[in-house]
């Protein structure tokens, strides 16, 4: 008031709010914070309680008792915990056929023949229905009794073989019914793939006499490496979750032969029988830690492709 | 001060009077009730009883939700401490156990102990009681035994066994005319829990089978063994359906009704769809599992299904009265009929249907079975033990060899479980 009123000598800028002097800093956050909210309350907070239940011993109804590593002393015990770890072993290596299974459909597929959307569409067919047709579908398939594997095999005079009864065959069968969808996928990667396959250097490797298999080592396959690691990525998450394919067509048997650690897990904490909250958690806990290789190795070179660009 | 102690008499004074004349008395609030009864009979009779329920008092806002039997079982852990109904099925002896050590049922000992349930379903208050006290109410129980077909045991010109040789003997004959002789389906492992109750309850007796299920009695036990022996003596005689391991119960009994495999130990819910699938009372018949020690008195399995009040519940009153209700005799006259459950009143002042296999099994269970009653497996061993040990049988009647590593296993498992 007592203040006279200077003339402004000086430009001063009009006061901004806090919002607007920080916005292109904090607007991408703000984008960000629901995912980032719901990834922590989801993902990230449950893999540290899972930790956490992993060290007591509990029912999931009464009390909590710690009893620190001794469901992992108990895991190193356990057989049917090696036997799980042994078909989750398998599985992520034979589930591995459907890269190979899905590029050579692909380079097949691709082609220009009158229908062929039709025989592509076919080929992906299995992708699209649920897994748990495809599981009905084997276990129909292999049934002992009326099973056509066992009237195929009778044609040509093999003895009828009870694939999911017999401890030895029941995870290659089930990795089988598997590999039905996951090439039909991995076909579709390939065949997006191969639309971006340059021509011009398959006709300069042509000029050069390369051709059949030279040709597609040296020339198709460095071309279509983003198509194989998608393929690799989503076949290594497929073989981890064969969860479903399990409880369909064994339910874990014949005497949990045919169990993976997922399955286990669910087995001992969740299902009918399971009451043993802590037990299931040191299993989830060794099956994140088989993932974190992967997860680790996926992430390493993603980063490896971005500083390469 | 005054005007609160009245009331709260008066109110006393009206439970006591709901207590006496439930029927008389029309009930008001709300009724939530959660039911396993899914599957097409059993929810139909679960709703026309409930409807008349409804009837008795109109003024009650009765709620039902039926789940899928199944999808139940792994759903009660939630329901029951996280938003619980008033009135929930389930199964009696230790499959009740983990609830109601964990505070989530309610002692219902007071119902108990009303002369219309604590005289008319004495038998079963046995398999209700955990600590001395009572903690649910049964709707409903069924007989095991052997199912088998009538005409081709005439063909054969056998009769129904009564001890181990002749059943033996039997199967011998069967197994010569190129079937088998109990059809069975494994894939769910409890099928084969079943076996192992009745050769363990006749080789050993219902005692030395209920110390087993307690964890009293090692698996490695020489008794323990022989009963594995019995059984071995009819796997090594191709008596059990091959590649049971793949088939569920139901998946097992087209065997049966195409006459691919004689008979079938398991329980009274196998008629009804062995029925459908066109077998007349005529081609199907029933008899009690044979003697195999004469010296220990006949046990059975009868597993019983079962009302309980969770502990959250919030109207218990009502719940209490919709459990006199479901119990009273005529009500259990009617759930159980023939065309209804088609299984065991557990009140004994209700009449049993006028079905063949309800009759025999009703005498069987009233007269011919002195050893004792037992659950079932998965009922009377503490679930992870009945996980495991299933299991193992399932293993053992695909390779008896394994033998010695299962019970090895088996017993390492029960020192855990047991502690």
């Amino acid at each position: 008031m007592t203040t006279p009123a200077l003339p402004q000598t000086e430009y001063e800028p009009p006061r901004r709010s806090w919002y607007k002097r920080n916005e292109i800093a904090i607007t991408p956050w703000l984008f960000l914070l629901p995912a980032i909210l719901f990834f922590m309350v989801y993902v990230i907070i449950p893999i540290f309680q899972s930790f956490t239940v992993s060290t007591v011993a509990w029912d999931g109804l009464g009390e909590k008792e710690f009893v620190g590593l001794d469901n992992y002393r108990e895991l190193l015990d356990d057989p049917a915990f090696w036997t799980s770890l042994r078909n989750n072993l398998i599985w992520l290596l034979l589930y591995l056929l459907a890269i190979p299974a899905g590029l050579f459909i692909a380079l097949f597929l691709n082609q220009t023949v009158t229908g062929i959307r039709i025989y592509k569409s076919l080929f992906f067919f299995p992708f699209v229905i649920s897994q748990v047709v495809v599981g009905l579908v084997f276990s129909w398939f292999y049934d002992p009794t009326f099973g056509l594997l066992n009237a195929i095999l009778g044609f040509v005079g093999l003895g009828p073989i009870n694939v999911l009864g017999d401890p030895t065959y029941v995870t290659y069968g089930i990795i089988a019914a598997g590999l039905w969808p996951q090439t039909a996928y991995c076909m579709i990667l390939y065949l997006t793939g191969l639309n971006a396959v340059d021509p011009e250097q398959v006709e300069a490797a042509r000029l050069d006499g390369a051709k059949g298999w030279k040709m597609l080592w040296y020339v198709i396959v460095p071309q279509l490496k983003p198509a194989t690691f998608i393929a690799f990525v989503v076949t290594i998450v497929g073989a981890l979750r064969s969860f479903d394919l399990i409880s369909i067509m064994t339910n874990g048997g014949p005497f949990g032969e045919s169990r993976v650690l997922s399955f286990y897990m669910f087995e001992v904490a969740l299902s009918e029988y399971g009451f043993r909250m802590g037990y299931g958690a040191a299993i989830a806990v060794v099956l994140f830690l088989i993932m974190l290789c992967f997860i680790a190795y996926f992430l390493y070179s993603m980063y490896k492709e971005e500083k390469g660009h | 001060m005054n005007k609160t102690i009245k009331a709260s008499l008066a109110t006393l004074s009206a439970a006591a009077f709901l207590a006496g004349g439930a029927s008389a008395q029309a009930l008001t609030g709300d009724l939530n009730i959660f039911l396993d009864t899914s599957n097409p009979a059993p929810r139909a009779t679960m709703e026309s009883a409930i409807a008349d329920f409804q009837a008795m008092h109109p003024d009650l806002n009765i709620e039902t939700t039926i789940i899928d039997r199944d999808a139940y079982k792994t759903q009660i852990r939630n329901f029951l401490s996280a938003n619980a109904p008033d009135v929930a099925t389930w199964y009696a002896a230790n499959r009740m156990k983990p609830y109601v050590e964990a505070g989530l049922f309610e002692d219902v000992s007071d119902l108990w102990a009303e002369p219309e349930i604590g005289e008319n379903l004495a038998s079963t208050k046995g398999a209700m009681t955990i600590d001395g006290k009572q903690w649910g109410v049964p709707y409903t129980y069924y007989q095991w035994g052997i199912y088998y077909r009538k005409d081709i045991f005439d063909e054969l010109g056998l009769s129904e066994p009564a001890t181990w040789e002749e059943e033996k003997a039997n199967c011998a004959k069967i197994v010569e005319s190129g079937r088998a002789c109990y059809a069975i389906g494994t894939k769910f492992l409890w099928t084969a829990g079943g076996w192992f109750d009745y050769l363990n309850m006749r080789t050993n007796g219902f005692d030395f089978h209920m110390q087993l299920a307690a964890g009293e009695v090692s698996w490695e036990d020489d008794r323990v063994r022989q009963t594995f022996a019995n059984w071995r003596e009819l796997i090594d005689m191709g008596g059990f359906l091959e590649n049971h391991q793949s088939y569920s119960w139901q998946e097992a009994l087209p065997f049966m009704t195409q006459g691919d495999a004689a008979s079938y130990l398991i329980g009274n819910f196998a008629v009804a769809p062995l029925r459908e699938a066109g077998l007349s009372d005529d081609q199907l018949d029933f008899y009690q599992f044979p003697v195999i020690n004469p010296d220990v008195p006949l046990a059975e399995d009868a597993p019983t299904d079962t009302f309980h009040i969770p502990s959250g519940a919030k109207n218990k009153d009502n719940a209490r009265a919709f459990l006199r209700y479901m119990v009273s005799t005529n009500v259990q006259t009617e759930i159980n009929a023939g065309d209804a459950l088609g299984q065991l009143p557990t009140n004994a002042m209700s009449k049993v249907d006028d079905d063949k296999f309800l009759n025999e099994g009703f005498a069987m269970l009233s007269s011919n079975s002195p050893g004792g009653v037992a659950q079932f497996f998965d009922r009377d061993f503490p679930a992870e033990m009945a996980k495991v040990g299933m299991e193992g049988l399932q293993e053992f009647m695909v390779r008896p060899d394994n033998l010695d590593a299962i019970l090895k296993r088996l017993e390492k498992s029960r020192e855990r479980i047991y502690k």
